[in-house]
């Protein structure tokens, strides 16, 4: 039998909209200090580090090379993945398996106040011979997403804005979160057309923000920790990045990614197995999309499940009890070390209101963003 | 199979720059819009607020003592947060430097023409632990002058002009 591994601290500095009072280097000095008190170690005791980052948001070039210091992690093996922090956790995890170290630490970060030009950034990563040329907005992808998923699935406009409103109110009572706020559907719905049917109010408003996380292997885990909460499965994929020949309606990168997760915990059932799920919802259709790319909804049915009230922290399956990107915000890179933060103090009873009852499973799942087709999911059990 | 000079020739399609420039191959430019504003943090902030007084500050871990410049709020090696900040002096000693022929857009300089070479240097500051420098240019010195443990001194940009910017210096230029 294959060893056991589990997170056994975590540490975050919350999220903002704006954090002008410190650098990246301290937001992450202190998502790691909180980590590795947590889990009662030092960087001395650490066998190697995993970073998260992406040159064009970070704004320098071979920006992995500035993550060491604010680790602990200086002449220490280290190396950063250019994806989302589920990732670099993946990464992580086979260190252990594969019997490099016993201790491993993943970071990501998030300084999203500080790009100026983002639009243009994610324009930057279209197709420069026959993408670029056309000037599309990088929304126009969403929208002609979610357009399509509303096509073939039959969601209505009004269950997709009540992932806003869900979302938005569960992040007024986190603590973590930035951009919680009490809206009404109407408000959803009459908010500024963006792509069509894309409106404002379906996109997640930015966030700043650090999370490290110590995993450790079964024994060590055990010594260090007394809520161990062990990674089940894990899987990533990504689709074609053709804008012309992937699957507009269905987020199949999710699907396949979620289906590595599920045979490496056993997983036969999703939405039995599974108690509740952390996912990426950057545009509000993106959770409805996910919840039935990933199983625990049939197609078309995430919609009508919402519309019910079957997501919300009281109902059936709650979905992004935290508010997700939309009510957190959009930590790009991070969105990943976000969903796993959240599921992991849901699975060790630390959400204060936001605390659902008798959980012991949890999905956290995430989406590199436009213009990608790249997705990730872990499965975690306390 | 070996690949030829012969091989390649009939292969590969020739182009030049005119050509492209001309439009008679599909190009495409695009000049990416790359903006930041980085959070400096208290460290780096406070740094360069005193490279616009004409100070140059560091800060001290009280764990390994060292002096460390730039300031950092946490010490990377000994991970505790900084103690005292400490001013550090202006002057300091050549560790590493580059006579440089090139530009940073790596544009040969005319040197023979009389354009003066890049002088660029790793200055260890005095009062800064050992290992603790600033990256800066050397001038008023003949660049073939320059020599490992050269003592220098910073010359200051006047105040009105300062920005709270490491170009506060102008450049570092011998001392006796
Ligand atoms: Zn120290």
């Amino acid at each position: 039998m294959s060893k056991r591994v589990a997170i056994v601290g975590i540490g975050t500095t919350g999220f903002r909209a704006t954090t002008p009072d410190v650098s990246y280097r301290e937001l992450t000095y202190e998502a790691a200090t909180k980590a590795y008190l947590e889990a009662g170690i030092e960087p001395k005791d650490v066998d190697a580090f995993v970073a998260t980052s992406e040159d064009f948001l970070e704004g320098y070039s071979i920006a992995d090379e500035y993550c060491p210091d604010q680790l602990g992690a200086v002449l220490k093996p280290i190396y950063s993945i250019t994806g989302d922090v589920i990732h670099s956790l993946a990464s992580a995890y086979m260190m252990i398996l594969s019997g490099i170290g016993n201790i491993m630490v993943v970071q990501g970060l998030s300084k999203a106040s500080n790009m100026l030009t983002l639009s243009d950034m994610v324009t930057f990563a279209m197709d420069p011979i026959y993408n670029r040329p056309l000037k599309e907005s990088p929304h126009a992808v969403a929208g002609m997403e979610m357009a399509r998923y509303m096509y073939e699935t039959g969601t209505t406009r009004e269950q997709i804005a009540k992932v806003v409103v869900k979302n938005k109110r569960n992040a007024l009572t986190n603590d973590l979160a930035a951009h919680g706020v009490l809206i009404d559907l109407d408000y959803v719905l009459n908010s500024e057309v963006v792509s069509y049917p894309l409106t404002q109010m379906d996109i997640s408003p930015h966030s700043d923000g650090a999370v490290v996380m110590v995993l450790a292997e079964e024994e060590t885990a055990k010594a260090l920790s007394k809520k161990p909460i062990w990674i089940r499965g894990i899987g990533w994929c990504s689709d074609t990045p053709g804008l012309e020949t992937r699957n507009w309606g269905e987020a199949i990168y999710a699907q396949m990614a979620a289906d590595m997760a599920y045979k490496m915990a056993g997983i036969r059932y999703p939405r039995k197995e599974i108690n509740f799920a952390e996912i990426n919802d950057e545009f509000s259709y993106k959770e409805l999309q996910h919840l039935e790319a990933m199983r625990i909804c049939k197609k078309g049915e995430a919609g009508p499940l919402t519309e019910i009230g079957g997501t919300e922290i009281g109902g059936e399956f709650p979905v992004n009890p935290s508010g997700g990107c939309l009510g957190v915000g959009n930590l790009f890179e991070l969105n990943g070390g976000h969903t796993v933060l959240e599921v992991v103090r849901q699975l060790r009873g630390e959400t204060g209101k936001n605390q659902l009852k008798n959980v012991t499973t949890g999905l956290a799942q995430s989406w590199r963003g436009v213009p990608t087709t790249t997705g990730t999911v872990a499965i975690l059990s306390n | 199979m070996e690949l030829t000079e012969k091989m390649v020739a009939n292969s590969a399609t020739k182009l030049s720059a005119e050509e492209i420039l001309e439009g008679k191959v599909l190009s495409v430019k695009w000049e990416p819009k790359l903006k930041y504003a980085w959070d400096n943090g208290p460290a780096i902030g406070r740094y360069l607020a005193e490279l616009k007084n004409g100070k140059i500050i560091g800060k001290k871990c009280d764990k390994c003592h060292r002096i460390m410049i730039p300031p950092r709020m946490f010490c990377e090696l000994c991970w505790v947060p900084t103690g005292e900040w400490v001013y550090v002096k202006d002057t300091g000693i050549v560790n590493t430097w580059i006579i440089g022929h090139v530009d940073w857009k790596a544009k040969r300089l005319d040197i023979k023409g009389g354009v003066r070479p890049i002088t660029l240097s790793i200055i260890e500051i005095d009062g800064a632990s050992k290992g603790m420098g600033i990256l800066h240019h050397l001038g008023e010195v003949d660049p073939w002058k320059i020599h490992r443990g050269m003592k220098v001194k910073a010359v200051w940009k006047p105040p009105e002009e300062r920005t709270g910017s490491i170009t506060d210096i102008k450049y570092f230029k011998p001392i006796k």
